[in-house]
């Protein structure tokens, strides 16, 4: 008798025991959340941009700060400052100390030809963010830059070309000549006007990303092409100055500018609206900082083994016009730094 | 007989054989749009040149103006944008610039650091304290002020870009400064012959911080020309390579490196060399790395014509030459 209810006063204090436990375990386990916190907490992240201070890193490093304290892991930044050599010294630095995850944004498309398998072999996984090397990384989340070509061809031939009853005479005003976006980007834009003749390109010239350069070049072309239907931009950074040009001659009217960019309000919305730029194809931050994010998310997780489960997450690209234009269609940085990611 | 032709004389040569060459080749180069423009793609560069033309004349040289001038005007921009008046945001970037030639000033004048070194230190001072503290981010947009402030660098008047008249009247204070006024004469005379300059009583140290404040000044107009123009400005100038453009122009036009000799007129010739050149080739449409030859083909060239002109030998070299 006694034995009996001894048995089951232990049972009781086993069961209570046991719901206290659940209690004091503490937030609410789906099945895959516990492990999803626990896999996060204490991961080192790190990431080289081609350099900080611009509002495309800007709003990625701040994208990445906001998941890591929010899960408790840290993200460390090197910025080589547009300095290709300091990048790849800062890369070796990370690779030496053996973060989880390495982030590049490289802005030679060769210089980490051999650092990203370099880190794969340490088991670090590589993100390469909206640039990319010729190699390969774990992960690539940015702008398919072909595309970017082939739209911008697409809409100029489409309001310039013999369909709209224009002349077809545009200009293209790129940048520095190495960067994927102009490389990958021009060959969007040959592939589109080869099929349409009825768009002359009368001047392509580089302004090396200044924007006093393209403004000079763009004033000159001008000049000389009185007739001008449009012209198409590399980076809102520049294009400010192809823009004033335009401007300058009272052309604003008559002149279709195409723009690019990562959608900054300063930068892509502010110049919608005050007619410096006509049309502008946004690879819109924000969604690049999420999209970074959920990658570093997909590679902790599933843990493949470096190099083993490449992917890509492309950017959609965001048309703004002044007819598309809305408050949300661009960003601020203090906007990214207080709800980004 | 061809000992009269020295540099700025060739160099002028020059740019009237590629003016006439291009005005009959090149059809539209000889519209006055296309001059004025000529001109005007030009005028930054040619602002930074009296100002750099200023530092080599006194035997000196300043490499921190392209760290001064982005770095100033996109703090004044910074300032507007952040809703300071535009009047009180100018006078406090032009209480930063200077302080900042009167540290470049007194590290040559009294610490007696080559200009060379200490203005290229100061460059990257300037630099990255503005990085870090006055402009967080790279490239700074004016806001859509209705001020006079913003036609400076993107008005006309009586049909002439501004930047052309700003231009213009840099170049006319800066040559009735060198020409008329007594610290003027005594930059050259310290160019010339700086010991000789001490000894009759000239206050080089002093003047010396003089003239690195005025450089800097200049820098500050010309990247209010430039933000206003463009619609904004981007910091990262100051690791560009646009410092040897504003040099060759000054040297181009002839202002030796030695100091003393030259004046703003040298800058005008040299500045309009390049200007013709730029012009001209981006009318032919030629790629940017073909420019960037033909560019430095051609300085090359009336570097070399100078030196074989006017050999350099024990009278005419100096201390100091580069």
């Amino acid at each position: 008798m006694i034995g009996k209810s001894m048995w089951s006063a232990a049972a009781a204090v086993a069961i209570l025991a046991s719901v206290a436990g659940t209690v004091a375990a503490g937030p609410y386990d789906d099945g895959q959340s516990k492990k999803y916190y626990e896999t996060m907490k204490g991961k080192r992240v790190a990431f080289v941009p081609l350099s900080m201070g611009f509002d495309l890193t800007e709003g990625w490093n701040a994208a990445l700060q906001n998941q890591a304290k929010a899960l408790g892991y840290t993200v460390d930044v090197r910025d080589p400052n547009w300095n290709v050599e300091a990048a790849v010294q800062a890369v070796n630095g990370f690779i030496a100390d053996k973060p989880d995850v390495l982030i590049l944004h490289p802005l030679d498309q060769q210089a980490y030809n051999r650092l990203v398998p370099k880190a794969q072999k340490e088991g670090i996984y590589v993100v390469q963010v909206n640039l990319k090397s010729v190699v390969n990384g774990d992960a690539y989340v940015g702008t398919d830059w072909y595309d970017m070509g082939v739209r911008q061809a697409q809409l100029m031939a489409k309001t310039c070309g013999k369909a709209a009853g224009k002349n077809g005479k545009v200009a293209i005003v790129t940048g520095q000549a190495a960067t994927p976006t102009v490389i990958i980007g021009n060959q969007g834009m040959d592939d589109v006007f080869a099929e349409h003749p009825d768009i002359k390109i009368v001047a392509k010239q580089s302004a090396d990303f200044d924007p006093s350069k393209a403004q000079a070049v763009t004033s000159t072309i001008l000049k000389q092409n009185p007739d001008l239907c449009g012209i198409i931009g590399i980076w809102d950074g520049q294009d400010t100055g192809v823009a004033a040009a335009v401007r300058e001659a009272g052309m604003q009217d008559q002149v279709f500018f195409i723009s690019q960019g990562g959608g900054n309000k300063a930068a892509a919305c502010d110049n919608i609206a005050n007619g410096n730029f006509d049309a502008y194809f946004s690879y819109d931050v924000p969604g690049q900082g999420r999209d970074l994010n959920a990658a570093v998310k997909i590679l902790l997780q599933t843990k493949p083994k470096p190099g083993s489960a490449a992917f890509a997450l492309y950017t959609p690209l965001k048309l703004i016009t002044k007819d598309s234009l809305t408050a949300s269609s661009c960003w601020t940085l203090d906007q990214l730094k207080r709800d980004g990611g | 007989m061809l000992r009269g032709l020295n540099q700025e004389r060739i160099v002028f040569t020059i740019a009237v054989v590629l003016f006439v060459l291009f005005s009959v080749l090149l059809p539209g180069f000889l519209s006055a749009g296309n001059l004025l423009s000529l001109i005007q793609n030009v005028s930054i560069l040619g602002i930074l040149g009296v100002a750099m033309a200023i530092a080599i004349i006194g035997r000196g040289i300043d490499l921190s103006i392209l760290s001064t001038m982005p770095v100033s005007a996109a703090w004044l921009l910074t300032l507007v944008n952040g809703g300071m008046p535009i009047g009180l945001a100018f006078v406090c970037a032009l209480g930063f610039v200077i302080a900042v030639g009167i540290i470049n000033g007194t590290l040559i004048a009294y610490v007696e650091i080559p200009a060379i070194f200490a203005t290229l230190a100061m460059g990257i001072v300037v630099y990255g304290f503005g990085k870090a503290f006055m402009t967080p981010i790279d490239a700074v947009y004016t806001g859509r002020g209705e001020s006079w402030f913003y036609a400076i660098g993107s008005g006309r008047v009586l049909g002439i870009p501004s930047p052309v008249i700003v231009f213009a009247l840099v170049a006319a204070a800066a040559f009735l400064f060198l020409r008329t006024l007594k610290p003027g004469r005594f930059i050259y005379g310290m160019g010339d012959n700086p010991l000789a300059a001490r000894v009759t009583g000239i206050p080089v140290r002093p003047m010396i911080i003089l003239q690195y404040v005025i450089i800097s000044i200049i820098a500050l107009i010309a990247g209010i020309v430039m933000a206003t123009a463009l619609a904004g400005i981007n910091t990262r100038l100051a690791l560009s390579t646009m410092v040897y453009d504003v040099i060759l122009v000054v040297v181009l036009g002839g202002i030796g490196l030695a100091g003393g000799k030259g004046g703003i007129r040298n800058v005008v010739v040299g500045t309009l060399l390049i200007g013709i050149l730029l012009n001209g080739m981006t009318i032919m449409n030629l790629t940017y790395t073909v420019q960037s030859i033909l560019k430095s083909v051609i300085l090359l060239l009336a570097i070399v014509a100078d030196t074989l002109l006017n050999p350099r030998d024990e009278q005419t070299a100096q201390h100091g030459d580069i």
